[in-house]
C-alpha cells in the first residue's frame, strides 16, 4: 500500500490522497468549483462502456431502494472504503455532483447510500463517480437477486432493554420485602409492591421470553428436547408460581429472579450473536459473476443482464472480463485464466472452435463467443445445483449443551416428581412448593450462559487474529474436527509472492544493467498479463522510460522500442532463441534486447512462510490432506512437507473435490476443509468447517464458515487447539452450574425456598458462570498469544 | 406513609419514560451503526453547507 504517495507524504488509500489533492491543490472553498467538472481522476481505460448495463431501466429497478420518479435512493457495498477520510469524501459527494443530494456512509458495514435527483444524474453516473475517485461499488449478479441483506439486532436490543428495565424496577420493589424482618411490612405495601411487579413482569414474559418458548415449543414438535427446553420450563413455573403467590397472598414470588432469568439469558444471545458486517460468508457464483455481457444482435453491441443470456448469443468478452457460460470460441485469440475455477496458475491459450468453460477470465484482447449452454448449467454453477448446497448447514450437529440438557431436564423432573411425592404424604401445599421450587432453582441459567459466553469470547479472540467465524457454533464444531484438507493453490501458495529470478544464458554470464532493468519494467507496465505483473514488481527502476511500437501477441509475448532499443518478452518461440527443452517445474520468460538473447526470467510459486511448521504441528494431531486443481509437476516439493504422498492430490477438479471430502465424512471423519477459490466451494460446503482464506478479508471468498486473513496461516493450529480448549471450558463450567444446582435443589426438595434465597442464588451462578467462562478464555488466549 | 404510594408511581413512569426514549433511540436506528457518527461528529459540516449555499447563490447571480 506504501506506493500511494505525494511527495514524501505517503497515504493509506486512494481516497485519503485524493483528499489531500483536493485540500491542497485548492483552499477549501475553491473546491466546490469542481462540480463544473465530476471526473476528478484520469479515468480507467474501459469504464466508459463497462458500466453500461446500469442504463437499462431493468437493472436499475432492481439496483434501487426507493424512487418516487424525482428522487432515488441506492445502497452499494464499497469494500475498498477503510479510514475515516473515506467516510468524509464519500458522504461529501453532493459538492462533487450536485445531482447527489446526500450520502451516508455505514462504515462498519462498508456501505454507502446515495440519495440523488432523477433527471439530474443517472445511476450509471453516481457508479462511475465513484469508481473514478477510488470505490468501485460491488455490483453483481447476487446484488441484484437480493438486496444487500442487514440483519440488525433492533428487537433483541429491544428485549434486552424491556428485561433489563423490569428486572431492575423489580428487584427494587422487592427490597422492601426482604428486608422487612418478620412481617414488619404493612399488607398494603406488600400488595402494591406485588401489583407492580406483575406488572412489570408482563411485558418480559409475553414478548422478552418469546423467542425461549417458541424454539421450545418447536424442539418438542420434532420430539427433541434442545437447551431451550429446560429454560422455558423454568420461566413458566417461576411466572406461574409468582403469579399464584402474589394474587393470593401466600408470597411474594419470585418476579425478580424471572425477570433477571430472561435478561441475563438475553444478554448471553446478544454476546453470542457478534457477527462480522463488513464480511460475507454466503458468497457464490453469483457474487462473483458481472451482472451484464455485451451481446452481439444484429451487428449491434448491447450490453444484457447475465439472466437474459440464452443459448446460441453472440458475446463479446474483453481483457479481464469472464466467461460467464459455457460458450465457443467464435473469433479471437483467447488467453484464458482459470485459476479462479481450476486452481490451474496459468493462461490457458484458446482457439476459435475451442471450448470455453464459465468462470474463466480472458486475459488480451477482445473475444466473441456463442453460448452453449445456460449460466445455471454451466460447468462450474453446476457444483451449486449440487445437494450439498439445498441442505442446511445448522442442523447437521447438535450442540454440547443441547445434548446435556436432555438428560439434564428427564433429571430435574425426575427429581421435582420425586420430592413431590414425598411431601404429598405430609401436606398438598408443601408438595406443589416442593416441585416448582425444584423447577425453578434447576432452571438451567448458569447452563445456559456458558456455551454463550465462551464461544462469544472466543469467537472475538479469533477476530482480533484476523480470523473470522461465521457465528459461535462453529467453534464447537472446529473442536471436534480430525481431519484437514488443503487446498494448493492460493492456500499453501501465495499468489502475490512470487519467486523471481533472472537467470543470464550470455556467455560471459553478465547480469541485466540497471537501464536494462528499468528498460523491460517500462515496457511489461503496460500488459495486463500476471506474468508481466510479477516481472513489473520484481525490477528496480522508475519503469516511466517512453515507449513505442507496443505490441501485445496474446499467448506469445509483448514487444515494444524503449530508450531505442526493440525489446521482446514472451514465450521462446517468441523470442526465436533456442535453448535446450528441459523439464522444468517452473515457468520462464525470456527476454531479448536490440536482437539480443539475454535470458529469461524464472517464476517460481512459493508457498507460504510458515507452511512446513504447520504441516509439522498440524501433522500429530490430525490427518491431512491436499486437493490440487494443478498440475502434478510440485507434488515433489510438496512431498517434503507431507508424510503420506498419497493424500497428496493432484489435477482435482471442483466435483472431485467434494465427493473427496464426502467420501472423508461417509467414512466418519470430521473434516475441516481449507481453500480460497470459487473451485474448492463444493468442498467447503461440504466439509464440517469450511475455511477461505483470503489475501484480502473484503475481497471475494467463496461461501464458508469462516474466512482467514492469510497473513495469519502461521497461527492455524493455535486456532484448532484454542477451539479444543474453548469447549473445556464450557464443561467446566457446566460442572460448576451442576455444583449450584445441587446445592439449590437440597434447599428446594425441602420445601422451603425463599424468595430471598432464589434472588440471591440466581444472579451469584450466572454472574460467576459468565466471569468464569470469559475470564479463563481470556487467560489461555494471552498465554496462547492470541490476545 | 401514603405519600410513598404516589413517590413511588412517579418514579416508576419517569423510568418508563427512560425506557420510552430507549425504544425510540432502537427503533430510529441509533444502534445500527456504532462507528461512523463518532468520526462524522468531526467533519465541519454546518460551515461547509452554508458556504454551499453562498457559493451557488453567487453563481446564480
Amino acid at each position: 500500500m506504501s506506493d500511494i504517495y505525494i511527495g514524501d507524504k505517503v497515504f493509506c488509500c486512494n481516497g485519503c490522497k485524493l483528499v489531500y489533492e483536493l485540500l491542497s491543490a485548492k483552499d477549501l472553498c475553491a473546491y466546490y468549483a469542481l462540480s463544473q467538472k465530476p471526473g476528478i481522476s484520469p479515468q480507467e481505460a474501459g469504464i466508459s462502456t463497462k458500466y453500461e448495463y446500469l442504463d437499462d431501466p431493468q437493472v436499475i429497478l432492481q439496483l434501487r431502494d426507493f424512487s418516487d420518479g424525482k428522487i432515488s435512493k441506492v445502497t452499494f457495498k464499497t469494500p475498498s472504503m477503510h479510514c475515516s477520510s473515506c467516510i468524509w469524501l464519500l458522504e461529501n459527494l453532493y459538492k462533487v455532483n450536485s445531482g447527489i443530494i446526500s450520502s451516508q456512509v455505514n462504515f462498519l458495514r462498508k456501505e454507502v447510500s446515495i440519495t440523488y435527483q432523477e433527471g439530474k444524474v443517472t445511476l450509471r453516473a453516481v457508479v462511475e463517480l465513484l469508481v473514478s475517485i477510488g470505490y468501485e461499488p460491488e455490483i453483481n449478479l447476487a446484488s441484484l437477486q437480493q438486496k444487500i441483506y442487514s440483519e440488525s439486532n433492533k428487537d433483541l436490543y429491544i428485549k434486552i432493554g424491556i428485561a433489563g428495565f423490569a428486572f431492575g424496577n423489580i428487584m427494587l420493589f422487592s427490597l422492601p420485602d426482604y428486608l422487612a424482618v418478620d412481617g414488619t411490612l404493612s399488607s398494603d405495601f406488600k400488595k402494591f409492591f406485588g401489583y407492580l411487579n406483575i406488572l412489570l413482569a408482563l411485558p418480559v414474559f409475553f414478548y422478552s421470553s418469546m423467542d425461549y418458548l417458541k424454539s421450545a415449543m418447536n424442539g418438542l414438535k420434532q420430539k427433541s428436547i434442545n437447551m431451550d427446553v429446560p429454560i422455558s420450563l423454568g420461566i413458566i413455573t417461576l411466572f406461574m408460581r409468582s403469579l399464584y403467590d402474589i394474587l393470593s397472598s401466600t408470597g411474594s414470588g419470585f418476579m425478580d429472579s424471572f425477570a433477571g432469568l430472561v435478561f441475563f439469558l438475553l444478554i448471553g444471545k446478544l454476546f453470542q450473536k457478534k457477527t462480522y458486517e463488513s464480511l460475507s460468508f454466503e458468497r457464490d457464483y453469483r457474487s462473483y459473476f458481472p451482472v451484464s455481457v455485451m451481446r452481439i444482435h444484429e451487428v449491434r453491441e448491447k450490453a444484457v443482464s447475465i439472466e437474459d443470456l440464452a443459448i446460441n448469443d453472440r458475446i463479446i468478452i474483453r481483457n479481464q472480463e469472464l466467461v460467464p457460460a459455457d460458450a465457443v470460441l467464435i473469433k479471437g485469440k483467447g488467453m484464458i485464466d482459470y485459476s479462479f475455477v481450476t486452481g490451474e496458475s496459468e493462461p490457458v491459450e484458446k482457439n476459435s472452435g475451442d471450448m470455453l468453460y464459465a468462470g474463466g477470465k480472458q486475459i488480451g484482447s477482445a473475444i466473441e463467443l456463442e453460448i452453449i449452454k445456460d449460466v445455471s448449467q454451466s460447468y462450474l454453477t453446476q457444483l451449486w445445483n449440487n445437494e450439498t448446497f439445498s441442505k442446511s448447514s445448522e442442523s447437521r450437529m447438535t450442540s454440547l449443551a443441547n445434548k446435556i440438557s436432555k438428560y439434564f431436564t428427564l433429571i430435574v423432573i425426575a427429581i421435582a416428581s420425586l420430592s413431590a411425592i414425598y411431601w404429598l404424604l405430609t401436606d398438598i401445599y408443601l408438595a406443589l412448593n416442593a416441585f416448582t421450587a425444584v423447577l425453578i432453582v434447576a432452571c438451567p441459567c448458569a447452563l445456559a450462559l456458558s456455551t454463550p459466553f465462551t464461544l462469544g469470547n472466543t469467537l472475538r479472540i479469533f477476530g482480533r487474529n484476523n480470523f473470522y467465524l461465521k457465528n459461535a457454533s462453529v467453534v464447537e464444531r472446529l473442536a471436534k474436527i480430525d481431519t484437514i484438507v488443503f487446498d494448493k493453490t492460493g492456500t499453501l501458495t501465495q499468489s502475490w509472492d512470487t519467486k523471481i529470478q533472472f537467470v543470464s544464458t550470455a556467455a560471459d554470464g553478465m547480469k541485466l544493467t540497471a537501464q536494462e532493468k528499468n528498460q523491460i519494467k517500462s515496457l511489461v507496465r503496460h500488459s495486463t498479463h500476471p506474468l508481466s505483473q510479477y516481472i513489473f514488481m520484481e525490477l528496480e527502476g522508475s519503469g516511466d522510460l517512453s515507449l513505442q511500437h507496443f505490441q501485445e501477441f496474446p499467448g506469445e509475448g509483448i514487444t515494444g522500442t524503449v530508450d531505442g532499443d526493440k525489446i521482446k518478452i514472451g514465450s521462446q518461440n517468441f523470442i526465436a532463441h533456442k535453448v535446450q527443452p528441459e523439464a522444468l517445474p517452473f515457468t520462464r520468460v525470456h527476454v531479448s534486447i536490440a536482437n539480443k538473447y539475454k535470458g529469461y526470467f524464472k517464476i517460481v510459486n512459493t508457498y507460504r512462510k510458515d507452511l512446513g511448521k504447520v504441516i509439522e504441528s498440524l501433522q500429530k494431531q490430525y490427518d491431512l490432506a491436499l486437493l490440487s486443481g494443478d498440475n502434478i509437476s510440485e507434488k515433489k516439493n510438496l512431498g517434503k512437507y507431507f508424510k503420506y504422498e498419497n493424500k497428496l492430490h493432484f489435477n482435482q477438479t471442483p466435483f472431485d473435490k467434494l465427493n473427496y471430502i464426502k467420501h472423508l465424512k461417509d467414512s466418519g471423519k470430521q473434516v475441516v476443509m481449507i481453500g480460497d477459490g470459487l473451485n474448492d466451494a463444493g468442498a467447503l460446503k461440504q466439509s464440517d468447517v469450511g475455511i477461505s482464506i483470503s489475501e484480502d478479508i473484503n475481497a471475494f471468498s467463496p461461501a464458508s464458515d469462516g474466512i482467514l486473513d492469510a497473513k495469519k496461516f502461521g497461527r492455524l493450529p493455535d486456532f484448532f487447539a484454542f477451539s479444543k480448549k474453548s469447549v473445556k471450558v464450557i464443561i467446566i463450567s457446566f460442572i460448576i452450574s451442576f455444583l449450584y444446582n445441587i446445592i439449590g435443589l437440597s434447599i428446594a426438595a425441602q420445601g422451603t425456598l425463599s424468595p430471598l434465597i432464589a434472588a440471591i442464588l440466581m444472579p451469584i451462578s450466572s454472574v460467576s458462570v459468565i466471569i468464569f467462562t470469559s475470564g479463563v478464555t481470556s487467560g489461555i488466549a494471552r498465554r496462547m498469544g492470541l490476545l | 406513609m401514603s405519600a410513598i404510594f404516589i413517590l413511588i408511581t412517579a418514579s416508576l413512569l419517569v423510568a418508563i419514560g427512560f425506557l420510552i426514549a430507549f425504544l425510540w433511540a432502537v427503533k430510529s436506528g441509533q444502534f445500527e451503526d456504532k462507528y461512523t457518527p463518532s468520526v462524522r461528529i468531526f467533519f465541519d459540516d454546518k460551515k461547509t453547507s452554508s458556504e454551499n449555499v453562498d457559493d451557488k447563490e453567487s453563481k446564480e447571480n
